[in-house]
């Protein structure tokens, strides 16, 4: 509310002004109702989760294979094979691919950024690392589908499927990690303090000494939050399984990364993309929610191990 | 990193001192280490610069056989030489208006809670934390939020509306986080200097630090914005169009309320289609989407870079 300067003749014609406390707290409570409603999101995707899991899970019971369904061998929903362990075991696989693409490069990039290059070229390359880390996740499915299988998986391994495989979802989505490892290790190196290194130079360490004995170890906990956080990110990446991975209706089984597999995310855009034909209560796309429930849970946990380390680093320096 | 090596100061007594520390001996084990560093940093540049080249070479038949038709041609899954990119860019566009409007007010006015009201107030922190777990959560569980929520729940069917809202949901914690660091990088000082002449806190907010902030918080708005046009995975579980979209003579405010489609979902349609025509459909509407996405988020930059304060 404006207050004219007119009126305006010393400190206690501001104070009285009732209307100016009235809008005051006013504005205070609209605030804190934006906090609030921050948390109406998360009891929203809880619930929803959580409800329509249930529903699932009590959906199933009533069949005839019961939740015995819940471990037959294979994901096909639409059969009523809902064996969760199949899309674990496909995202294990995708994430453990992305996770030998990502940690070295990603790892290896934060060290040199922090420990190694000159102001101008940390300057220049870190816009450009931030460039990869803007690349929406559907241009990387398009890349493992066109060019990461073809050109690379086909060519190195004889018998990789021609068309989709789980390894070229992986190292798509290990690429989608790198910028993210890197960042979250970088910020966790540069936080220690400068003058450890200059300890360790006045000993007579040379830089790599200095770096992996004294700057590395100092920053553990930072870099653990930053793989933490990569296979987190790389759990819960859907587009580039779901176009790279092949599977679509279902998956059988199956530990070969060199052929199309199913994982969790994958499954559960198949399911939400296909849902004008499978919409309604029935349990196929029921399942999604429940597989749903599971994904968020585990990134829950990876997430908030990742930032009590990160605090924990902050905390010691 | 200024740190001071005997190389870094330089001159004749440096050149001593690191003799007289290595023994004269050259350090090819230092030397191999960082050439694997700069190795692994290379080649993340490689893959960018890899992706880039293969977006640009297959899409090139399209840019220079049908760019304009290619551009304004309607969404269509079933023949690769009709297909084109416009309705996708226009529900891109209808989805970041909803956002701006939805995701941008309400982020920003939680950081104003956050870092003028609450101080080290419980709600402060359970607030804090909870930003934090919803940053982290998959794409595709705001999804699983939109599906059950706004399309079921609310009966706002698989429209922009619904869509909009799940992006919203997933944009709004990186809204918060960045208007917080803009605000919390505003001095006290400055709301002191507005205190001492009377003003109450929302006067302070309003008149002092929120403009001072307004830079860093539009950079933030932007980044969001340029998140919500590349995700897929929401929309798609909303039930963005894959196949074919039709749409009649419709007003602007009844487009918002019927199906509709977007860029990455366009891009993921196409690239669920074999055949080389699709290909370079798919690596075309790809390079429409990263120009737009890379171009927000250069456009962040500068403007952070710009108006940057120094206090």
């Amino acid at each position: 509310m404006a207050v004219s300067n007119t009126e305006i003749r010393s400190a206690a014609d501001l104070r009285i002004d009732p209307r100016r406390k009235v809008v005051d707290r006013a504005m205070k409570y609209f605030f804190i109702a934006a906090a609030v409603a921050t948390f109406a999101v998360t009891v929203a995707i809880i619930a929803t989760l959580v409800v329509d899991a249930i529903q699932f899970l009590q959906g199933i019971a009533d069949t005839d294979e019961g939740l015995g369904s819940l471990f037959t061998i294979g994901w096909f929903p639409r059969r009523g094979m809902f064996d969760i362990g199949t899309l674990v075991v496909g995202t294990f696989i995708v994430t453990g691919i992305a996770m030998l693409v990502a940690v070295p490069l990603g790892l290896g990039a934060a060290v040199y950024l922090s420990e190694y290059a000159r102001p101008k070229v940390r300057k220049t390359v870190k816009p450009v690392l931030e460039i990869l880390a803007g690349v929406p996740s559907v241009v990387l499915g398009y890349f493992a589908i066109a060019y990461i299988n073809p050109n690379i998986i086909v060519n190195l391994f004889s018998g990789a499927n021609a068309a989709f495989t789980l390894a070229a979802a992986g190292i798509g989505v290990g690429i989608l990690t790198i910028p993210i490892i890197a960042s979250v290790a970088e910020d966790a190196l540069s936080a220690v303090p400068l003058a450890l290194r200059e300890a360790s130079y006045g000993l007579g360490a040379n830089r790599w000494q200095s770096t992996f004995k004294v700057v590395f170890p100092a920053a553990v906990s930072g870099i653990i939050a930053a793989l933490i956080l990569g296979v987190s990110r790389a759990i819960g990446e859907t587009m580039v399984v779901a176009i790279a991975a092949g599977a679509t209706g279902g998956g059988l089984f199956s530990l070969d990364p060199l052929q199309p597999g199913q994982t969790m995310t994958a499954a559960m855009a198949a399911l939400g993309f296909g849902s004008d034909q499978v919409a309604g209560d029935n349990n196929a796309f029921q399942s999604l929610y429940f597989v749903g429930l599971l994904l968020f849970f585990m990134t829950l946990l990876l997430n908030f191990v990742s930032d009590r380390l990160v605090n924990k680093l902050r905390e010691e320096y | 990193m200024p740190l001071s090596t005997p190389q870094s100061v330089g001159g004749a007594t440096a050149a001593t001192v690191t003799v007289g520390v290595t023994s004269g001996r050259r350090d090819v084990k230092g030397k191999i280490i960082e050439g694997i560093l700069i190795l692994a940093l290379a080649g993340s540049l490689l893959i960018l610069a890899v992706l880039l080249i293969d977006l640009i070479r297959r899409s090139w038949p399209i840019w220079t056989e049908r760019p304009g038709d290619f551009l304004t041609g309607p969404l269509n899954s079933a023949s690769a030489a009709d297909a084109g990119v416009w309705q996708g860019i226009k529900g891109t566009i209808e989805l970041a208006v909803i956002v701006a409007v939805v995701a941008i007010p309400l982020g920003t006015a939680c950081a104003v809670y956050l870092e003028e009201y609450a101080g080290k107030s419980r709600l402060a922190s359970f607030t804090r934390l909870n930003v934090r777990n919803l940053a982290g959560v998959p794409s595709i569980v705001y999804g699983l939020l939109g599906l059950a929520l706004f399309v079921q729940f609310f009966g706002l069917g698989s429209t922009v509306w619904a869509g909009g809202l799940a992006l919203s949901a997933l944009v709004l914690p990186i809204v918060i986080i960045t208007a917080s660091e803009a605000l919390r990088a505003v001095p006290y000082s400055v709301r002191e200097g507005a205190f001492g002449v009377g003003a109450t806190r929302w006067e302070t907010t309003r008149s002092h630090v929120l403009p001072a902030a307004a830079p860093g918080i539009l950079t933030g708005v932007v980044l969001s914005l340029a998140r919500a046009a590349g995700e897929a995975a929401p929309i798609l579980l909303v039930g963005a169009a894959t196949g074919l979209l039709r749409t009649g003579n419709q007003s602007l405010w009844e487009q918002f309320g019927s199906s509709f489609t977007a860029m990455p979902v366009v891009i993921f349609s196409y690239a669920r289609q074999p055949g080389d025509d699709f290909r370079e459909l798919t690596a075309a509407a790809s390079v429409v989407l990263l120009v737009l996405v890379l171009f927000m988020n250069a456009l962040a930059i500068w403007l952070r870079n710009r108006y940057q304060r120094k206090w």
